[in-house]
């Protein structure tokens, strides 16, 4: 299969785009940023997702699948910014996608979407309304691109069109949201809270994202890892210091004294979990992380 | 630790739930501190209050189970005996995990604590998957307008809410009424505070002879009837609903009666009681 994958050079999508030309796929990536080292049998274009040059990429190559997992957070970009990457880039990809042919599009969600709350269920199911804009105005723009990418299930039919919300992914790379957080040696806690944290490992995001493809799935899933763990264990468990901070002092501290730099919102996250059930992609695909819950910890720890 | 009970750390090893290798159960319910909690709840269930669980064989070994019972005595000190009784009295013991006031996982401390001891915020999405996943559920259909009640309404029934049986039909669980004497007598509400309830993010703070909510010893009794399968799957009529409610209500009034008079005639002589005396005649559920 001819694919493509948006945000190629980030973690996962490296991981996604040497196991599918390991898997004999033909690969075009797209990214503004380099990617040095990237394996011979991958087409890549330095273009942004949004401009022109992107969509000339459609034209010419005619992929028959786009991946597409061009998003960002708050670690790496302003709010501005976020807002026209994560939704304006989103609508691009579909439009390019439906008007050049593309039978297959996979796009890459996150958990957080379902928010956290005192009131909000453990393991949401892909039912639930995202909470996350009211509890972490920061996530808004994220939110709004799952719901896109979702609506092209009825805008453009002929498309199989799959959203998979994915949980933190975690590993030798030490890259994305959760390691973020983790960063440092020290890591900001709610005291008298201790919420569970979801988590995949990285090499087992990717299979999710290739096995979603692979088997042409159509709707949205939740893409669960190992069993959830409470954040004072993954503290423990990744080498890092649990500091416990006043709730009204933590917004002050963040970004400063070797704390991780987030926005207030994310004290929701530090106070009640976001833990999601991924039973739906898992009895639709067989999928099943290779890695548990400790040896993702571990992998972090140890890279 | 010293104050970890043996008993009780032997008790949550033979507990049938899927623990990982760092003792936690994929709700992120933790053995340690399972210990801990019910190493407390041992102490004021042997020690402090004396309670005697009878008919704990009616709750099923093992698959899903609603455990059903009435609520006195300002906080939610009966819930905490039936989790003991659970644990501690029954062969092989089980977990119970019972449907928290939402303000609780807002506090500090308990919110930890709870969640780690599988005593979630009270939301039908949990109760749904906590019986899908075959545990045993612990509901007081009389919410906090049930340890509200003062002391001189102690052995009474309040309102029962209905989603109880909504979910118990749609998920096909058997319900064990049970009854809780001794509640009003542990901890006698005097008057409610609501304003300062209010304030503290409570429903509302109880006041006793002694001001704070705190239980003086003294003996409580735990009565499990039968447990009762009624069938439907819970798209019912509310008339219908409310027909199986009210069943459920009447059999735990009667396990109350029960139990008040032998409380009454305990006092003297201590007779072991049989709860199914007090059963024998109600019609069984389901076929109404």
């Amino acid at each position: 299969m001819k694919v493509l994958v948006t945000g190629v050079a980030g973690r996962i999508g490296r991981i996604v785009a040497r196991r599918l030309i390991f898997d004999g796929h033909q690969v075009i990536g797209i990214d503004r940023r380099p990617w040095p080292d990237a394996p011979k049998g991958l087409d890549m274009h330095a273009v942004d997702i949004r401009k022109r040059p992107a969509e000339n990429v459609f034209r010419t190559e005619q992929p028959e699948a786009v991946i597409h997992m061009a998003t960002v957070t708050h670690f790496t970009s302003r709010r501005e910014e976020r807002n026209r990457i994560n939704l304006g880039g989103t609508r691009r990809i579909f439009e390019f996608a439906a008007e050049y042919g593309v039978k297959r599009v996979v796009f890459v969600g996150r958990h957080t979407y379902y928010g956290a709350a005192a009131d909000s269920p453990l393991f949401h199911t892909e039912e639930e309304p995202p909470m996350a804009v009211s509890t972490f105005p920061e996530l808004a723009d994220l939110v709004a691109a799952d719901l896109y990418a979702g609506s092209a299930l009825w805008r453009f039919p002929s498309m199989d069109t799959c959203v998979l919300r994915s949980v933190y992914t975690l590993g030798p790379s030490r890259h994305g949201t959760l390691a973020s957080f983790l960063r440092g040696p020290t890591v900001p806690a709610v005291p008298g809270f201790d919420p569970l944290f979801h988590f995949i490992h990285e090499e087992d995001a990717a299979k999710a994202i290739c096995t979603a493809l692979e088997t042409g799935l159509k709707g949205v899933y939740n893409v669960a890892g190992p069993q959830p763990v409470p954040l004072s264990k993954l503290v423990e468990v990744t080498g890092r210091r649990r500091v416990p901070v006043p709730e009204p002092i933590i917004p002050h501290l963040l970004g400063r004294f070797g704390f991780p730099q987030l926005p207030a919102g994310a004290v929701a996250h530090m106070k009640y979990p976001v833990v999601i059930d991924g039973s739906r992609f898992r009895a639709e695909t067989g999928f099943a992380p290779d890695y548990d819950e400790v040896q993702t910890m571990e992998a972090f720890r140890w890279a | 630790m010293q104050w970890i009970d043996p008993e009780v750390a032997e008790r949550v090893e033979r507990l049938d739930l899927p623990f990982n290798r760092y003792g936690l159960d994929p709700y992120g319910i933790d053995k340690g501190y399972l210990r801990g909690f019910f190493s407390f709840l041992s102490f004021i269930y042997n020690r402090w209050l004396t309670v005697d669980a009878y008919g704990v064989e009616n709750v099923p070994d093992q698959g899903r189970a609603m455990v059903v019972g009435n609520h006195s005595g300002g906080v939610a000190l009966d819930g905490g005996m039936i989790l003991a009784s659970m644990l501690l009295a029954k062969d092989p013991p089980r977990l119970a995990q019972g449907m928290a006031e939402i303000f609780l996982n807002q506090t500090p401390f308990a919110s930890t604590i709870l969640s780690r001891v599988g005593q979630f915020t009270g939301l039908p999405e949990h109760a749904v998957r906590l019986l899908e996943d075959d545990r045993l559920l612990m509901v007081f259909p009389e919410g906090a307008r049930g340890t509200a009640k003062l002391y001189r309404d102690r052995n009474s029934l309040v309102r029962f809410g209905t989603g109880f049986m909504r979910l118990a039909l749609q998920t096909g669980t058997p319900i064990v009424p049970t009854a809780f004497i001794g509640g009003g007598e542990a901890i006698p509400t005097v008057m409610n505070l609501y304003r300062l309830g209010k304030l503290v993010g409570a429903p509302y703070v109880p006041v006793t002879p002694w001001l704070a909510p705190l239980p003086r010893p003294t003996t409580c009794q735990i009565y499990y009837g039968e447990p009762v399968l009624f069938e439907g799957d819970g798209s019912e009529e509310d008339d219908v609903i409310i027909g199986y409610v009210e069943q459920v209500k009447a059999r735990i009034g009667q396990l109350i009666e029960f139990g008040v008079e032998n409380r009454r005639r305990g006092e003297f002589s201590r007779p072991i009681p049989d709860p199914s005396d007090a059963v024998a005649d109600i019609p069984s559920g389901g076929a109404a």
